[in-house]
């Protein structure tokens, strides 16, 4: 027994290896497929903003379709959509439209609007901010405005917390707020939970959040004086909102149009929606394309 | 393979009835072969994921080069980071990578050595009952903790010290500090107890005091493994990514002190590889980041290498 047999050997074990790997996955595919009862397998991957809904939707939905084997991931808005163009999961979630991600065929998507999250600017409690114009939190986010005296608040520097390059909640924040305007450079946190904890604790700090992460810890920020409440994102008077997508490519199969379907029915809009600080899709009296034009229904 | 031949012609000049079974292998051989098997199974499986790896970030880190044709040295000196715009100037994040690197191991190493001093000269008995504990305990912490103790208590700190936010290289230095000093401490420890002992016999035989001992001879003799122990400080810190997001405030600017929110690789990693597109300048300028990482941890141990040579070739002389 040479050198040689041996690394063959050695070879032929790791590919006897891979063979197994190969055959087990294709034999859950294989069951994924049969139709019976409603069975399969739902992968929904994206957006950490959706993700707690479609987390709490799709347990309940498994409790009620037990072969149905539904996972929920966070990962990212680009990551949502990347996956479902690639065909890796079944659902993409987003926070924006497939049209707004360069490298994102969006009409090879189908969109499923399943939520709106409304998001309103938060501030540090000190600053003594209540209200502020539109026109001030541009200048503030560009990088015009530096103090909060400029705007009636406290002799105190202004800390800029934005979201990372690229984050669904900044995209839409900064195509409501900014229009085009570049904005400055600062620090950025990559998720929701890390800004409500940050604004929270430091002086002079401003900073965006889905109205679900309001605490009483920050002040939320009227803008031109409209509160940013559900009632006022349902009939557009608060501008900066967005709706939570699921997208799919291709023609879903029966377990993931099932539980879509299941996402818009009255059980999950009307309940679990609102219970969890979503505005339901259902309540909503305006719509709003890709481009942002918004109209009413 | 000899040993087997050896086996074959003891038990050929015992037994020819055995002549049967010695054209098969014995229990032992096929052991042997299975054991032999197992462990080439193994390298090999290790040496695919290492090759894959290697060959999955470069590919994807070059892109960046030849898709997006974007110039390395518009790369690697640039100093405006918005990818979404077109503009990935990666200067920032590495001054911000290097910059708490070094720090944190400026600030650790004489606490470390201390430390590792008290520990193998001074009081060998309480350093293993007392610090050998506590250096385990802070290895065993994970680093998000660490980022969040940073977050809620060196971010404040800072604030009111040194004003500012808060977030910015100091407080990522404090927080890799106590990150990278149980690395660098225990293996100067190691370091340290493998100074041989009649050096510090003949030392002190010389008439030397304690000090000068270990000041001028431990430390001395020891100093190629304390360097080792540094630089693996350094590639931990360097390669630190939840703690360092958490209390450096990730701006991709230029950082012009210490105190000013900056970044490092990791941290611009991290926060926006899942808002990225697979195949788009955004995605793939991440993944050079990613290439610089892996190239830099590669340094770091062609270094440990070089100065773990030097230091056998002092022994020798």
């Amino acid at each position: 027994m040479n050198k040689g047999t041996k690394l063959a050997m050695g070879i032929a074990t790791i590919s006897l290896l891979l063979v197994g790997c190969g055959k087990a996955t294709s034999s859950t595919s294989s069951k994924s497929s049969s139709s019976e009862a409603l069975s399969g397998k739902v992968t929904a991957v994206g957006s950490t903003a959706l993700q707690p809904l479609a987390a709490k939707a799709g347990a309940n939905f498994q409790a009620k379709n037990s072969k149905v084997n539904l996972t929920v991931q966070g990962g990212g808005s680009g990551t949502g959509l990347s996956q479902v163009q690639a065909g890796a999961v079944s659902i993409g979630n987003s926070d924006i439209f497939a049209e707004e991600k360069a490298g994102i065929k969006a009409d090879k998507l189908t969109d499923h609007k399943v939520a709106v999250v409304g998001m309103a600017p938060v501030v540090n409690k000190d600053a003594g901010i209540k209200n502020l114009k539109m026109a001030q939190v541009k200048q503030i986010f560009t990088g015009k405005i530096t103090n909060w005296k400029e705007v009636g608040g406290k002799d105190q520097k202004i800390v800029i917390i934005n979201r990372a390059q690229g984050s669904g909640t900044r995209a839409t924040f900064e195509n409501a707020v900014l229009k085009g305007a570049t904005a400055v450079k600062s620090q950025e946190q990559d998720s929701n939970g890390a800004v409500q904890k940050i604004v929270a604790t430091t002086p002079g700090a401003i900073s965006y959040l889905a109205f679900s992460y309001f605490t009483n810890k920050l002040q939320a920020v009227s803008i031109d004086n409209v509160t940013p409440t559900d009632n006022n994102v349902e009939n557009n008077k608060w501008k900066i909102w967005s709706y939570e997508h699921m997208y799919t490519k291709g023609t879903p199969d029966k377990a993931v149009a099932a539980f879509l379907k299941y996402m818009d029915s009255k059980t999950v809009q009307d309940s679990l929606v609102k219970d969890m600080g979503y505005i339901s899709i259902h309540d909503m009296k305006v719509t709003k394309d890709a481009k942002g034009t918004v109209t009413q229904n | 393979m000899e040993q087997t031949n050896f086996q074959l012609k003891k038990q050929k000049s015992q037994s020819n009835d055995w002549s049967a079974r010695l054209h098969h292998a014995t229990r032992a051989t096929r052991e042997d072969w299975m054991g032999k098997g197992i462990s080439y199974l193994c390298i090999g499986v290790i040496i695919l994921v290492v090759a894959s790896m290697l060959w999955f970030i470069t590919s994807k880190g070059v892109a960046t080069f030849t898709q997006n044709h974007v110039s390395l040295t518009k790369f690697l000196f640039g100093t405006n980071w918005a990818p979404d715009q077109g503009h990935i100037g990666a200067l920032p994040m590495i001054v911000g990578s290097f910059a708490v690197t070094f720090a944190a191991a400026i600030v650790a190493t004489p606490f470390a050595v201390g430390t590792a001093i008290f520990m193998t000269e001074i009081s060998p008995n309480k350093g293993r009952k007392l610090l050998q504990p506590v250096i385990e305990l802070l290895v065993g912490i994970p680093s998000v903790v660490y980022g969040f103790i940073g977050l809620a208590v060196v971010v404040p700190f800072m604030r009111h010290v040194v004003g500012g936010s808060g977030f910015g290289i100091i407080s990522a230095t404090f927080v890799l500090f106590v990150m990278v000093l149980p690395t660098i401490m225990s293996m100067t420890v190691d370091s340290l107890r493998a100074v041989p002992r009649h050096f510090k016999e003949a030392s002190l035989a010389l008439g030397a005091t304690r000090w000068q001992t270990v000041s001028r001879v431990i430390l001395r003799s020891a100093t190629p493994g304390i360097l080792t122990a540094v630089i693996f400080g350094m590639a931990r810190a360097f390669g630190e990514a939840l703690a360092v997001q958490m209390v450096i405030g990730n701006a991709a600017i230029m950082p012009k002190n210490l105190i000013s929110p900056a970044s490092t690789l990791t941290s611009q990693l991290t926060t926006g590889i899942g808002d990225t597109i697979d195949g788009t300048l955004p995605n793939n300028a991440l993944w050079s980041l990613a290439l610089i990482l892996l190239l830099m941890s590669l340094f770091f141990n062609a270094l440990v290498r070089v100065i773990a040579k030097r230091g056998q070739l002092k022994h020798e002389r």
